[in-house]
């Protein structure tokens, strides 16, 4: 697993407080790991805080999932 | 009680005499302030007269940019923005037939959609923070309806559902989103009153006295504090009885 797997699936783990092992590569956040629509958004900060990057608002709402997240990030 | 002491809060139409009094009951209360207004002098004399934990953030609420900027400039002078009151409000009043479409939109645009943007503009750092007061400035006259106040009644009533709709949206993270509807305060708006006009008004207030910026303030106040944690969604109504709503 890479360098931003870990980090972006730490943040998941804490923020939804879900176990490490549901969060794979197709885990939908809100249908598989429980995240409202408020939780996304605050995914999203803290992607935005833990790479240094921006994600603008139409990107944001791409990111259904676990491996979305990932893909956005690497080619941020 | 009521205790501030390390919170910012970003104050809008601090220059006029409501917001003046509002910002001076939550620095007595222990909090940094940002008056905000879009007349620079008033702002510098009450800064001032405060003294420390103050910051002058002048912005005309109706320059979108300037709106889009403010709450960055609140963050940037204090640190973060933990209580936003949008206390800021213009009026054009006129008979519903007569009122141009200026009129009506430059009172919305004022009045509601700053409103908006500024909470907007808040929420991300609230959000991080887990805690967050806004208090929005209503007015009776949205409640009520008032002749020759159609954009602005439309505009008050407006600040209320929003304030619901965004109250359930944050309510688990900490956030509190409220309003404020004065009656009749004596301020230089209704300085301007003939006496005849004052006893008119005055006739439908059961407390028999119009109100003062200090009784809205303690209003802004309470649900400003931390022990209003629970309270979220409501109009705090400070009419002296005038809508027992």
């Amino acid at each position: 697993m890479s360098d931003v797997e870990e980090r972006v699936k730490k943040i998941v783990v804490e923020h939804l407080s879900v176990d490490e092992e549901k969060v794979t590569e197709n885990a939908s956040f809100i249908d598989d790991l429980g995240a409202d629509s408020l939780d996304t958004v605050e995914l999203v900060m803290a992607f935005e805080e833990e790479f240094g990057i921006e994600i603008p608002d139409d990107a944001a709402e791409t990111i259904q999932t676990f491996g979305d997240a990932v893909k956005f990030i690497k080619n941020a | 009680m009521f205790d501030l002491t390390g919170k910012a809060a970003l104050v809008t139409g601090a220059s006029g005499g409501i917001g003046g009094q509002i910002a001076r009951a939550l620095h007595d209360a222990g909090a940094t302030v940002g008056l905000s207004g879009t007349r620079t002098e008033p702002l510098e004399a009450l800064a001032s007269e405060l003294g420390d934990r103050v910051h002058v953030l002048p912005c005309n609420l109706s320059d979108p940019t300037a709106v889009a900027v403010l709450p960055k400039q609140a963050v940037e002078a204090m640190g973060s923005v933990d209580v936003l009151v949008n206390n800021a409000g213009i009026t054009r009043d006129n008979i519903f037939m007569r009122m141009s479409d200026d009129e009506w939109q430059s009172v919305i645009d004022v009045n509601l959609t700053a409103t908006f943007k500024l909470c907007r503009g808040v929420l991300r750092g609230m959000m991080k923070a887990r805690w967050g007061r806004i208090v929005n400035i209503s007015s009776v006259v949205g409640a009520v309806g008032n002749p020759g106040q159609g954009n602005y009644a439309a505009a008050k009533a407006g600040m209320v559902g929003m304030s619901k709709s965004l109250a359930y949206e944050v309510a688990t993270r900490g956030i509190t989103v409220n309003a404020v509807a004065p009656g009749f305060i004596e301020t230089a708006m209704t300085d301007k009153l003939t006496d005849d006009q004052k006893s008119g008004i005055l006739g439908q207030i059961p407390a028999g006295r119009m109100g003062t910026p200090e009784e809205i303030a303690a209003a802004v106040l309470y649900l400003s504090s931390p022990e209003a944690a629970y309270v979220t969604g409501t109009t705090l109504h400070v009419n002296g009885g005038m809508a027992m709503l």
